[in-house]
């Protein structure tokens, strides 16, 4: 009998008498929400940070933000980089980057999370290796609590799908949260909503 | 080998008062935020409630859903593997690594790691391990086991940590600054990162319908170990299973909220099947967890998520410190889990409490653990496993409290000899409460006299001596 049958009889054997599977309530506020002021509450909680409009200017935000960034990865139409995902063919080259700028398609105003997965990103190491990390979200496409936001179809079909919360820390001297540790040093939410121009 | 005496190790931790005051604090400031953060929520003893039941229909149906999962997994193009113990667990990894001639391995945090015992064995057989998360590093570096399952190196202060990173990252021992020893650590820390070719992860959730195993971290170490190198191993504790996707809202809303009283940790993450050009393999350990679930009274354990919450809000645990545990598993979930793996060795765990039920209070999955730890002390006296002292002592103590007339005489005759016996002689060896403070001056007057004088008068009543 194989190691796999063995501990499958065991537990076939040992679990106790069946429980009923509970379902489970979406827990929407009966308060409207103004779901975008609770997600720029949510995620400064954890140090991101949320630019509510689109700049006029992107090259210029850019410019001012990260005045040190020499290469920027840019996995959106909305602004052309120094460079795409495709570039970074050995994944691990990605921590070349300063600067990445990606889409969310969806965000989470309980907790100030935007979701990524290899679709948005492309190489997922841009995501963590790059220096600094600014995320396109339309605010129509925030959704009030993780009970909506597990209705995704990312979590679904992607090999890889990440609710982001804030910049790379650690809370392991202490137990407050310092920057940084091995990931992002910062994290920029833009409100931008689909299909308008930069 | 002998018994873990937790009292007796955590004397030496006590004994520098600067480091029990400091993880007291620190501990109670977190169970103050998770407080604060739980009655934010309108519906959180409604979560408590739906996780607990989620999990007890999981584990009551543990076997399909394991098989459900492993399917989902494998239709994701992920190799799954079975691991009966932790030497079989060890041997996997070891084995997937030396047939890919891999000799460096980048971890994020895994107590399931911990319990088997995974970096020793495979520096033995010269794999170079590199934890990644801050806290597992430190303890690492300083050759400890993590003394806290969500902060391993809680109990350290900023200044032994930059001791410890001065002696192995030659780091200014003198910069006691957390954010300066971060960036120590990012230092000499991604490179390695940067180099390696397999990755290894723990999972704080295996999701049986999707195949997803689900990683909570701040700092991204799990994406960062997941995904940067080709090759992926997630070791997964058999409980780690839960049936649905939207399941995992229940438990990502209580985890972290419960752990340091945040909403959420900066990187909750899907890991369904390999990144590009990759492979992923999953290890499924049981290690006496299928053993476990047959336990009548002990099951529940494997409801828990390994927050901690029970840890931060034991008075035992916040000022002794977890090594005095001598287990991977410590407070009081360590309790209870312990004696599982072996019950002579943590025949003494289930006494390291004073039964408060905080820790069930605040449990996110509401184990009964304080039921839990007395019924422990129930197995140890059936089995024989506590020490003479200690089982001389409850059996005087079971008849004196039994009777209260016997009470009141063994009260009187106390404070009567505490106030006439020589110190040597109230400080001996089997005054355990008194090896680290001074025993309370008694009271004048005992409440039961105080009430006797003055209500018992007044209302003719009698006192049922």
């Amino acid at each position: 009998m194989s190691f796999r049958d063995t501990i499958l009889r065991n537990v076939r054997n040992n679990q106790p008498s069946s429980r009923e599977l509970p379902v489970i309530p979406k827990f929407h506020s009966e308060q409207p929400v103004d779901l975008k002021k609770q997600f720029t509450a949510a995620l400064k909680e954890l140090y991101g940070e949320v630019v509510t409009e689109p700049p006029a200017d992107f090259e210029e935000f850019l410019r001012k933000r990260f005045p040190e960034a020499k290469t920027i990865c840019s996995a959106v139409p909305e602004y052309v980089g120094d460079r795409v995902p495709g570039d970074f063919t050995r994944w691990s080259d990605a921590s070349r980057i300063d600067v990445t700028i990606v889409r969310s398609p969806l965000g989470v105003a309980e907790t100030g999370s935007v979701l990524l997965s290899e679709e948005e990103f492309r190489v997922n190491t841009i995501g963590f290796l790059a220096h600094d990390i600014v995320i396109l979200l339309d605010p129509a496409e925030i959704v009030e609590n993780l009970h909506d936001a597990y209705g995704h179809p990312h979590f679904l079909d992607k090999a890889y799908s990440l609710l982001m919360s804030g910049p790379s820390g650690s809370a392991d001297i202490g137990g407050i949260t310092v920057h940084p540790a091995q990931g992002v040093m910062t994290l920029t939410v833009i409100f931008w909503p689909r299909q308008m121009a930069p | 080998m002998n018994s873990v005496d937790q009292a007796e190790n955590a004397a030496e931790f006590i004994s520098d008062r600067t480091h029990e005051q400091y993880l007291d604090q620190l501990l109670w400031m977190l169970r103050t935020r998770r407080d604060e953060a739980a009655s934010r929520v309108p519906e959180w003893e409604q979560l408590r409630d739906l996780a607990s039941q989620i999990k007890e229909h999981t584990l009551s149906n543990l076997a399909h859903y394991l098989e459900m999962f492993e399917s989902r997994a494998k239709a994701n193009g992920v190799m799954v593997h079975w691991a009966q113990d932790a030497h079989e667990h060890n041997q996997i990894v070891y084995q997937l690594l030396s047939d890919r001639n891999v000799d460096e391995l980048i971890k994020s945090k895994s107590m399931l790691t911990e319990e088997c015992d995974t970096r020793r064995f495979l520096e033995e057989r010269g794999i170079r391990v590199t934890e990644t998360d801050l806290g597992e590093r430190i303890q690492q570096l300083d050759d400890q086991p993590p003394s806290h399952i969500v902060g391993p190196a809680w109990h350290k202060t900023a200044q032994d940590i930059a001791n410890v990173f001065a002696k192995a990252y030659g780091s200014d021992k003198e910069k006691a600054d957390p954010v300066y020893l971060a960036h120590v650590m990012r230092e000499n820390t991604r490179p390695l990162i940067e180099r390696a070719r397999a990755g290894m992860t723990g999972a704080n959730f295996a999701v049986a319908e999707t195949g997803a195993i689900v990683t909570v971290t701040n700092e991204g170490n799990a994406d960062l170990s997941g995904n940067v190198p080709e090759i992926r191993i997630c070791s997964v504790g058999l409980e780690k299973i839960i049936p649905r996707n939207e399941d995992l809202a229940v438990f990502i809303r209580l985890l972290t909220r419960s752990a340091t009283g945040n909403a959420i940790t900066q990187y909750t993450s899907h890991f369904r099947g390999p990144r590009q050009n990759g492979e992923m393999h999953i290890i499924l350990v049981d290690n006496g967890r299928s053993s476990r679930l047959g336990m009548e009274k002990f099951w529940p354990s494997l409801k828990c998520i390994r927050c901690a919450a029970c840890m931060n809000t034991c008075p035992v645990y916040r000022r002794s410190g977890g090594l005095s545990y001598g287990s991977t598993y410590m407070g009081p979930i360590g309790i209870i889990m312990m004696p599982t793996f072996d019950i002579r060795r943590y025949s003494e765990l289930p006494f390291s409490s004073t039964l408060n039920g905080s820790c069930t209070n605040v449990c996110p999955v509401k184990i009964n653990i304080h039921e839990q730890i007395y019924a422990w002390r129930e197995v140890m006296e059936e089995k024989h496993q506590i020490n003479l002292v200690k089982k001389s002592a409850m059996v005087v103590a079971g008849k004196v409290l039994s009777n209260p007339t016997l009470y009141r005489v063994a009260g009187d005759t106390m404070d009567a000899s505490l106030k006439v016996l020589p110190r040597f002689a109230i400080y001996n060896q089997l005054n355990a409460w008194g090896r680290h403070r001074d025993i309370p001056q008694p009271a004048k007057e005992t409440f039961h006299d105080w009430y006797k004088k003055h209500r018992m008068q007044a209302t003719g009543q009698e006192i049922n001596t």
